[in-house]
């Protein structure tokens, strides 16, 4: 396959990006997206130029580190994958790929296609966990979980963060990550002792650092890699609601 | 609008965006049971019994506040959430975004805008007549009321009035389209048999409700 690539360059999070374009020859269909992105900055190496800084790990689908925008959807152009799981094979002969970063006043650009998603870490932090005293594991039948409850709460713990949904939200909305915390933690007896102080706290940190509301259109769902619903949306505001009267 | 209410949460502002969206929504349903006496060939007097009735009954005075106060929460809210929507992505994508959603969500903020211009379009015809802001195109009643049905006859007698009208309420059926089931989907209420059926109902609360209206500048113009 020969591709255009056309790849949003930033040297640093203040200065001022701009897109450049490569063109790639006889790329293998078999070919990852990331790798086919391996091969470009190999050639730019021994061409002597600063190779496209771009954000992996796992390559598996399961760390959430890749994240780039690709033509105008987080993830590519294939459902229900992350980048590294997009093969060249979604793209034809001859195709311009548009790259560009995560887009959002939280996760600020910091080289290239590189993001911070800090801003994560940060609701997280507020409340993305459950309080247990360190000590001999309990005996595992001694709580028990209904088992509708075990199988939304395993779909919510799916997320890995890798942050689609807010890529793909029109107004850079972060509610599909925080409801899945929330329904992933809050869907479990050991995590229902501090359900309440959990939404409003971790809501209060999406709000402040800069993530948008959620207007319903769905597009974070449409984008998840790995398929979390907006019924845990809904769970979250239900709960939130709750908290709040009580 | 004091501090805490630009404080309040993202989720507690669309709760309260949600719960007087849904509130809007029966008004609209009230007033189109008003409008549709028009249609009686009757040279407006059903129209006029109801109007007078809405207009004397102090409950109805009274709810006529509450309506004003819910509508201007409701832009206000929009308008705020919007904004902040908007700060939340200050760099945009180049590539627009392809992500399969449904067309109208997209766009709410903008069907709302309409919807308001109408409203402004409607008050000025209506109640600032009845307020003595405007002159009224037709004579008063002899009460010293205004005679709001020959208002609206004289105005769907007008054909570009009839047609701007028609325009109008079909971004308002735009607007509804979305909003009935987000409404829910904002409260928490979400069921897997339950949902299904809320989209119905609203899809068809958003064709039925605009048809209503439509259908009086349509008898006029046809």
């Amino acid at each position: 396959m020969n591709l255009t690539l056309k790849i949003w360059k930033q040297s640093g999070p203040k200065e001022k990006g701009k897109f450049v374009t490569y063109t790639l020859k006889e790329i293998s269909p078999n070919c990852s997206f990331l790798e086919m992105l391996d091969i470009l900055n190999e050639q730019l190496i021994n061409k002597g130029e600063e190779p496209v800084a771009f954000d992996h790990d796992c390559r598996e689908g399961i760390c959430g580190t890749c994240s780039l925008y690709i033509n105008g959807r987080p993830h590519g152009p294939d459902d229900a994958v992350t980048t590294c799981q997009l093969h060249m094979r979604k793209f034809k002969d001859g195709d311009t790929i548009i790259i560009e970063p995560w887009r959002a006043k939280p996760f600020p650009v910091v080289k290239d296609l590189i993001v911070d998603r800090s801003a994560f870490d940060k609701i997280i932090q507020e409340g993305g966990y459950i309080s247990v005293n360190t000590g001999g594991a309990a005996e595992a039948n001694s709580i028990l979980v209904s088992k509708p409850n075990a199988e939304l709460s395993m779909d919510a713990a799916a997320c890995i963060g890798c942050g689609a949904c807010v890529a793909a939200c029109k107004n850079a909305s972060a509610m599909l990550f925080v409801s899945a915390k929330v329904a992933h933690l809050g869907l479990l007896p050991q995590g229902r002792i501090e359900a309440k102080e959990r939404v409003k706290k971790m809501v209060a940190m999406m709000d402040a650092v800069g993530f948008g509301n959620c207007t319903n259109t769905y597009a974070c769902e449409a984008e998840c890699p790995k398929l979390i619903s907006r019924s845990n949306i809904a769970r979250m505001n239900r709960e939130f609601m709750c908290a709040k009267v009580s | 609008m004091n501090s805490s209410f630009l404080h309040f949460s993202s989720i507690t502002k669309k709760i309260w965006m949600a719960g007087l969206g849904l509130f809007l929504m029966t008004f609209l349903l009230v007033h189109l049971s008003i409008n549709l006496c028009l249609l009686r060939n009757d040279g407006g007097e059903w129209f006029r019994t109801a109007a007078h009735f809405m207009g004397t009954n102090y409950i109805i005075k009274g709810f006529e506040i509450v309506l004003f106060g819910g509508f201007i929460f409701h832009v206000l809210l929009g308008i705020i959430l919007q904004l902040k929507n908007w700060l939340s992505r200050p760099v945009r994508y180049r590539v627009t975004n392809k992500t399969p959603t449904p067309f109208l969500s997209k766009y709410m903020i903008y069907t709302g805008a309409v919807v308001l211009i109408f409203l402004v379009i409607h008050m000025f015809n209506f109640f600032f007549i009845k307020m003595g802001w405007v002159g009224s195109p037709v004579p008063f009643l002899q009460e010293g009321e205004p005679d709001f049905a020959g208002v609206a006859l004289y105005l769907f007698s007008q054909p570009a009035y009839s047609i701007v009208y028609i325009v109008l309420i079909i971004a308002l059926g735009f607007h509804l389209y979305h909003a009935f089931q987000a409404a829910f989907q904002t409260f928490g209420l979400d069921h897997k048999t339950y949902t299904p059926f809320i989209t119905r109902f609203g899809i068809c609360y958003a064709i039925i409700i605009p048809l209503g209206y439509i259908i009086i500048p349509l008898y006029f113009l046809i």
